[in-house]
Order: structure tokens, then sequence, then C-alpha cells
């Protein structure tokens, strides 16, 4: 098969154009989000959101209104509630959010027992995004688009209160707000991420892509782009790989972003495992010349 | 060094007030009073434990008193941080040196509460960056990733970032810890040329032997203060005996040797 017809033979079925826009535009969400929440150690915040938004999801099925609205509805409540009660409690914040997302995945799962035949479980845990709607498409579409413009206005503002929330209070920004914003976005990226790959792996959207830009990068801006530009082509890959080896959609393209994170794990200028290790033995090759002379 | 009388200018650049407080059933500050004058660099002692933490934390406006006021500049704590007044130099161990940020981002964010809600950099943001490099020795290390420093960069990036503000009370928490004895004297060197302009520092240290030299006054903290003054003043045997106990009295036998 020459290349051309590998790539556009995907593309004649209207379903697989829709799951290649929804994929891209939750993996650039997402991984643009990832980036600041793997540098304010948000990540178990990631699993948190995406799983308690179940009951959102399917309430918004039951009542027939946009699954958005359900799942942001309660992404937002459980950052609330996750808030509300670390405030009030000396316990450990990790411990308050695995409470409070689990009780709330719960809660989704008990609500969609009693409903078995309006909501299917399986497209909501793992995505459905060969059957996307062009209404859901719409819908990933603007809400990914209204995500990504608050993050490009407030970028600076966010990396600041990552890297340093002390100094972005000294200096008068209101650090409460800009995190609640932060969370917001998180909430948001989750579902714009929901349809793609569903709840339980959307999670891995939020923080692969960050994490290998991370190993990749010193300045931040490197890490915004690759972490950009890998997503993109891991999620290119991945409905690709779906299409040819028939495997589940939201998890060829979770399995190539593992596959960057491991490529550059390894591979890495500076921090990869590849380069320690070479650099080890040049040391100790240095030493025992050293000894020896 | 004459202070300017322009109105407003002759605020002291702290004014605390029976300040007290409390985390639950412990007593972090109990009613702390003192003034600090403009164009000072005044050293904050004591063990760990004895509120300096918290004392800092309530000039930053991160907690607030139970009892007692404070003012910085004759201003509110808020006021004096939206008026860009304080500058904060963190403990190196609240620093995540892993972050991707150069030298010269992180001087930048002095610059932010300067510029527009875009925080887009303006001609006169870049030369303060500039300058503020310049005066700590950094301008050739300003591309590398902040983790890259040594422990004695590191704080002069933070000082340069207080600069670039152009703030007028500098707050540093352990800026000796971790530095080297030649950085150290050029941050000691940096402190008394922001004084000389008129600024005013607070350092809160362990390092006695090196306070006459850096301080012109000193306050030792337990809770409450137990001495101020000059560094002399407050680096009696009886005071130290009072706040270290004994075995840290023993530690710390001549406070007023030069560089020991």
């Amino acid at each position: 098969m020459d290349p051309l017809t590998f790539l556009l033979e995907p593309l004649q079925y209207g379903f697989l154009t829709r799951a290649l826009l929804v994929t891209l535009a939750a993996a650039v969400v997402a991984s643009v989000l990832s980036c600041w929440l793997i540098l304010m150690g948000w990540s178990l915040m990631g699993d948190a959101v995406s799983h308690a938004v179940l009951p959102g999801v399917a309430l918004a099925y039951i009542v027939g209104v946009p699954f958005s609205i359900g799942a942001f509805i309660f992404g937002a409540g459980a950052v609330a509630l996750i808030g509300a009660v670390k405030s009030t409690t000396k316990l450990k914040s990790d411990t308050v959010i695995g409470v409070v997302f689990t009780a709330l995945f719960a809660v989704g799962l008990a609500i969609i027992s009693r409903t078995p035949s309006q909501v299917d479980l399986m497209h909501i845990l793992f995505g459905n995004v060969l059957g996307v709607t062009d209404g859901e498409l719409w819908q990933v579409l603007i809400l990914g688009a209204l995500t990504l413009a608050i993050v490009l206005v407030k970028r600076r503002d966010l990396t600041l209160l990552a890297f340093d929330r002390t100094h972005a209070h000294v200096i008068g920004l209101n650090t409460k707000a800009l995190g609640a914003l932060l969370l917001g976005l998180l909430a948001l990226s989750v579902v714009v991420g929901l349809q793609a790959v569903g709840i339980i792996l959307v999670v891995a959207m939020l923080i692969t892509p960050g994490a290998t830009a991370f190993l990749l990068s010193r300045s931040f801006d490197r890490m915004l782009i690759l972490a950009v530009v890998i997503t993109t082509t891991a999620a290119v890959a991945g409905v690709y790989a779906s299409y040819y080896l028939d495997l589940s959609t939201g998890a060829s393209v979770v399995l190539a972003q593992a596959v960057a994170f491991a490529v550059a794990y390894f591979a890495a200028p500076r921090t990869g495992l590849i380069h320690q290790l070479r650099q080890r033995r040049r040391r100790r090759a240095g030493s025992a010349a050293g000894t020896a002379g | 060094m004459t202070l300017s009388h322009a109105a407003g200018a002759t605020q002291p650049a702290i004014a605390v007030e029976h300040l007290s407080v409390h985390y639950g059933d412990v007593t972090a500050l109990d009613s702390v009073s003192f003034t600090l004058d403009r164009a000072q660099v005044c050293g904050l002692i004591g063990v760990n434990g004895s509120g300096k933490s918290t004392l800092f934390k309530c000039l930053m406006g991160l907690v607030t008193a139970q009892h007692g006021s404070l003012s910085l500049f004759g201003q509110t704590s808020t006021a004096a941080r939206k008026g860009r007044l304080v500058a904060y130099v963190p403990q190196s161990e609240d620093v995540d040196w892993s972050f991707p940020v150069s030298v010269g981002d992180v001087v930048m964010m002095g610059r932010y509460a300067h510029m527009g809600p875009l925080r887009h950099p303006t001609r006169a943001d870049r030369s303060a960056v500039e300058d503020a490099l310049q005066r700590v020795g950094l301008t050739e290390l300003r591309n590398r990733q902040i983790g890259e420093l040594s422990g004695g960069q590191k704080k002069r990036a933070f000082v340069a970032r207080g600069i670039a503000q152009d703030a007028q009370l500098l707050l540093l928490d352990e800026p000796f810890a971790g530095v080297d004895k030649s950085s150290e004297a050029t941050i000691v060197e940096l402190l008394h040329e922001l004084k000389s302009e008129g600024r005013t520092v607070l350092i809160s240290t362990h390092d006695l032997a090196g306070l006459p030299r850096l301080c012109d006054r000193a306050i030792l903290l337990h809770q409450r203060i137990l001495a101020e003054g000059t560094p002399s003043d407050v680096l009696t045997h009886a005071n130290l005996a009072r706040a270290f106990g004994a075995a840290g009295t023993s530690s710390v036998t001549t406070p007023t040797a030069p560089g020991a």
C-alpha cells in the first residue's frame, strides 16, 4: 500500500474523521494542561476529577442534556468538595482526594446500575470515539478552544503559581483564584477528553505528555511546545493503529503516548537513563585511570 | 544616610504591635512588638520553632494574627503587597529547582506586578531585569536553568528578582544556608548596597557569627522578643542562653569574631 492511500483510506469514513478530530482536540488541550499539572504536583487531582465526573455524565444522559454540562458540574464539584474537606481536617491531601473521588465514582456506578438500558457504561469508562456525533464533536471543539484560550491568556501567572506561590502572593496576585482557575481548566479538559479515551484513560492524557516533555526541556515554553507535538503525533499514530490493527482507539492513543514517554525516559539527552549510565561508566573509567596513573 | 522627608517616607518599614499568632494550642508568636526603620539591615534570629517563619508569613500576609496589628510603610500588608513594596527570597528547600525556568525567567517574575494582565514584558521590564542580573553578577548565566546554579548563585538570582521588582522591603529566609563563603560575602555586600539605596532588609538567619558584619540591627525571637538592638547588644551570652539553651551557646562562643 502506498503511503498516501495508507493515510487517506481511513478518512473516507466520516466516523473516523470525527474520531481523529476529537482525539486531536482532546489530546492537545490535555497536553497543554498537563504541563502545569505535573509541575504543580496535581497528577492525582487529574485522576480524581476524571473519575468524579462519572455521575455527572450518567445523569446528563438520563436527563438528556449535553454530557459536558453534567461532567463539568461534577468535576468542579469534586474539586470544591476536596478543598472543603481538606481545609477542615488534618488529613493529607492525597487521602482526601482518594476518599472523595472513589465515593463519587461509586455514585456514578450506582446510578448507571439502576438505568442499564439508557447508558452504556463501557462507553463512558473507555470512550466511544468511533461513535462520536457531530453535536459531540462541536462540544469538544468549542470547549477545547475555550480552555486553550484561557490557558494562553493566563499562562504566565499559572507558571508563576506553579513555580513560586509565595512570590505570586507577595506581589499581590490572587493565588487562591489562580489555583481555582487551574482546577476549573482541569475539569474542562477532562470533559474534552472523555469522548476520546473515556474516564479511565483521560488521566493519561493529562499526565503523560507533560511528563515526557519535562524530561526533554529546560524551559517552560519548550516544554509546552514539545508536549503538544508529542501528543499530536501520538494521537494520530494511535488512531491509525487502531484502524489498521483493530485496537481500541483510546487504548492505542494512550499506548502511543506511553511509548513516547519510554523513549524520552531512556534516550533523553542529559537526563535519559542511557546518558546517565554512560556518564557513570565514564566517571568510573576516569577514576580507575586516576588511581592507576 | 539621610532619610527622605517626602510625604509618607517617614513611616517605618515595619511596625508591629502586640502581634500574637496561635496554631490551635501552640503559640507561635506572643505579643511581639517592634519597629524597623527604613534603610536598615536587620537580622531575625532564633531557634527552629521560635516563630521566625510565622513572623515572615504575617509580614507577607500569608498568616493573619489573632491579636495585634502590623503595618508596612504605614500601610496594611495587603496594600504594601499591591504596591509591590515587598519581596521575598525563599529558603532553598522551598524552591523546586527542577522547574523548567531560566535564571532570566525567574528575575522577570519580579516584574509581573509592573506588567499588564498578559504579563507581556515592555522595554522597561527587560532593562530592569538586565540591570538586576548585572548587579548580582549573573548576566552570563541568565539562560541557565535555575537548578544548574551553585548555592550562592541561586540565592543571588532570587535577590535579583527582588531588585527587578524594585521592592522597598526584602525578606530573606535563611539566605546563607548552603552558600559558600565567597558567595556569602557577595550577597552581604549586595544587601549593604540595597540598604544604601534606602531599601530595608530583614533576614532570618542562624549565622550568628556573621551577624555583626551583616546587620545594623538584630531581633532575638523566641515566641516573644527576647532582645533587640545592635547585634552586639543582642548577642550577649545571657540572651543567647535564653534563646538557644546551654547547648546553643557553646557552639557560638565568639559571636563577634569576624568570619568565624
